[in-house]
């Protein structure tokens, strides 16, 4: 075990070598890309055994990650926001293949407008297309993740391909001291792949992915892969057992952080729960009992194990970096859908921010507590917020101010309006 | 290289590996050429689908084939090909298969998908040098959903998109020519209905490794409305008149395999067809048809 600096691009690229994965189709996405530079410079020099295969697309990459896993090998990728979603329908596609695979997402918010900074609009727009998905708030947890994920995808109860979500910018490339197993460590925890019966042999014809007539056999499989994910949650336990007797390290599928005694709890997911950690201590400090729970992970959704962790909170601050237009929040939805109908469910207040890059300050949080604490003195939850300040907001006029002078300035015959 | 063992009909296979009772029209121009095609290949493949008609023959828990079978989607099968040819690659130089469960890799694709849809990974699947046979049948049109125009529809054919007095207004695409400009292994035109020629054809395939077109020809009778038991017969006329050229391509050369001498009027092909229908009556559209048989002319004046 070595303990070194790593971003949380060289943490997945470190995930992917220490699971001795055979094969890497690859395409350059920021932030993304960094990992499959580093996995590529590594099977160049012979460091690390694999093969990378650069494709066209994010669409044929993930066709080429399940075609490869269906034929019995160990397969990485790893892509960010627009990539993700230009391979959106290959990602419900390869899941129904039961060819196990990890996929590093670097998220990144989507167009439009276009930006490079993190938002989580592009791995929950992936929510319900079969893939697990693990959320990562360090660099250390995005190395043990992307072996926790294998070992998750390739159990013969689940056998469905994984997504590994990791914050652009914030983690991706943000160093972090990371321990780094040695290989035989790593090794005993995450095996060799077994493909079991579901791969390519001229000896074993198979036919994948075929057509089916009729909702009968098409929903048979569909609820075979619900069910899947389902059980996924219970092999988690299982799997992250391991990790601790082998790593040394937990990743307990929800993490509770000062919950025991909290009146109320942060809910988030991704590298910003840290803020919210720092927050967290802070509140602490001035005597308010807040804690947070961030599950880890999304797919399949850890309800039961949420319950518990809010179970004698009295409000939820829900925050969502992500934004599903026409709705708002989409872990507030989710999680409203888990207490609902609890005899003592906490208050729920929704807030979203942190979009795009835009960070979540500590007096956010401060003023997020202050209003969960409203509610749950009033029993009154309010309206969904998006955070927003009165700052940001006259930023935004200059900049309008800018675009209106240049249209003004260019329209025609401007020129004879003159002192305008 | 070997002399082709395909010399004379008789030396076609005798046995026929792809099981009947598919889901494919009565006639079926491709379906008659994927017959032809798999029993010169052999069961020692595995083919990688891209969406169309010949997505259906394998519904669960049927298939035609006794080797292996994955479809992919519309755009992305080359890609499939390029997953699995390398994942039995890496099986193979780490020792964890034989080399007796070695696959062929085959792409089976429509001209929706292969014209348009699956240029771009198509395209990068001959960058890479990907050892594939990249087959495509090609019955000019969206045809599993009711023949619209695609970009291999041929000009002032009726498609379900192109009902008026002209047409389809466009061109046919040249994909041989798009292949051949990227210089694969090997690129061959083929019709079901010359079985020697595209016995010899994919025997040749056979014998090359790298990217590898062959493009057939797909009489269709739902969609170029014709009786199904003239598809043969269509297809002989569709070489006969010249309008599909039987062609190859090896060490940068293309060599046409069937020339006609004299050529018999585009016409005799055209008027067989109800999807040209529209050029004979109510009028006849001599202007179409000059324009139709000048482009054919010129090709051939080019070849030869």
């Amino acid at each position: 075990m070595t303990r070194e600096l790593l971003t949380g691009n060289g943490a997945a690229a470190w995930g992917a070598r220490l699971a001795n994965v055979d094969y890497v189709p690859a395409f350059p996405i920021t932030p993304q890309t960094e990992i499959i530079e580093r996995l590529g410079a590594w099977f160049e020099s012979g460091e690390a055994p694999g093969r990378m295969v650069t494709f066209e697309s994010e669409h044929s990459m993930i066709t080429a990650a399940g075609a490869a896993a269906a034929t019995g090998v160990r397969v990485f990728t790893a892509t960010s926001s627009q990539g993700l979603l230009y391979g959106m329908e290959m990602l419900y596609t390869v899941a129904g293949w039961r060819a196990p695979f990890v996929l590093v997402n670097v998220s990144r918010g989507l167009a439009t407008p276009v930006t490079l900074e993190s938002d989580h609009d592009d791995v929950l727009a992936a929510r319900d297309c079969g893939f697990l998905q693990i959320h990562c708030a360090t660099c250390q947890e995005v190395l043990d993740g992307v072996l926790l994920a294998y070992r998750l995808a390739e159990h013969e109860r689940v056998r469905l391909p994984a997504i590994v979500n990791l914050d652009g910018f914030h983690l991706s490339f943000t160093r972090e001291p990371v321990e780094i197993p040695a290989p035989e460590v790593a090794r005993r925890f995450l095996p060799d792949f077994d493909p079991g019966a579901i791969r390519f042999r001229a000896s074993k014809p198979i036919s994948q992915a075929v057509a089916v007539l009729g909702g009968g056999p098409y929903s048979y499989f569909r609820y075979e892969m619900h069910r899947a994910a389902e059980e996924a949650l219970a092999v988690y336990d299982e799997v992250e057992e391991g990790l601790a007797r082998e790593l040394g390290r937990r990743m307990p599928v929800v993490e509770a952080y000062r919950i025991e005694d909290a009146e109320i709890a942060f809910v988030m997911i991704g590298s910003f729960a840290t803020k919210a950690m720092a927050a967290v201590d802070r509140l602490r400090e001035s005597g308010v009992r807040v804690g947070l729970v961030r599950p880890r992970l999304l797919r399949p959704w850890p309800g039961d194990a949420l319950r518990r962790a809010l179970a004698r909170v009295r409000g939820v601050c829900v925050i969502d970096q992500n934004l599903s237009l026409g709705r708002g929040g989409v872990l507030y939805a989710e999680l409203a859908a888990s207490l609902y109908g609890r005899p003592d469910a906490p208050v729920l207040v929704s807030f979203v921010g942190g979009l795009g890059g835009r960070d979540i300050c500590p007096e956010e949080f401060f003023e997020m507590a202050s209003v969960t604490r409203e509610a749950v003195a009033s029993g009154r939850a309010p309206e969904p917020r998006l955070l927003y300040t009165a700052r940001e907001l006259r930023e935004v006029r200059k900049l309008q101010s800018v675009a209106l002078a240049e249209r003004h300035e260019t329209a025609p015959g401007a020129s004879r309006r003159g002192g305008r | 290289m070997s002399e082709n063992v395909y010399r004379r009909m008789t030396d076609l296979p005798s046995t026929h590996l792809l099981g009947g009772g598919t889901a494919m029209c009565a006639g079926c121009g491709g379906l008659q050429a994927l017959h032809q095609i798999y029993d010169v290949m052999g069961e020692k493949t595995i083919f990688v689908n891209a969406a169309g008609c010949m997505t259906l023959l394998s519904i669960y828990p049927f298939t035609p084939f006794r080797g292996s079978w994955l479809y992919t989607s519309m755009a992305s099968a080359p890609a499939g090909a390029q997953g699995v040819r390398d994942a039995l690659d890496i099986l193979r130089e780490k020792g964890r298969i034989a080399a007796e469960d070695d696959l062929g890799v085959v792409v089976l694709t429509g001209d929706g998908a292969a014209y348009g849809m699956g240029l771009s990974s198509t395209s990068a699947a001959i960058d890479r040098g990907l050892d594939f046979l990249y087959l495509c049948y090609d019955n000019e049109g969206y045809g599993n959903t009711g023949q619209q125009s695609s970009a291999a529809t041929p000009h002032a054919a009726h498609t379900a998109t192109a009902t008026g007095p002209s047409g389809h207004t466009g061109f046919k695409k040249d994909l041989f020519g798009l292949w051949v400009a990227n210089r694969p292994r090997y690129a061959a035109t083929v019709i079901g209905a010359e079985p020697l020629d595209l016995a010899r054809k994919i025997e040749k395939a056979g014998r090359h490794s790298g990217p590898r077109l062959v493009l057939a020809l797909a009489p269709c009778p739902t969609g170029w409305d014709f009786d199904p038991a003239d598809t043969v017969e269509i297809g002989r006329l569709a070489v006969r008149t010249g309008i599909f050229p039987l062609k190859e391509y090896e060490d940068g050369r293309v060599v046409h395999t069937r020339v006609r001498r004299p050529r018999l009027p585009v016409e005799e092909y055209l008027e067989r067809q109800g999807r040209f229908a529209h050029l004979f009556e109510p009028v006849r559209q001599q202007a179409v048809l000059d324009a139709i048989q000048a482009r054919v002319d010129a090709y051939w004046a080019a070849v030869e």
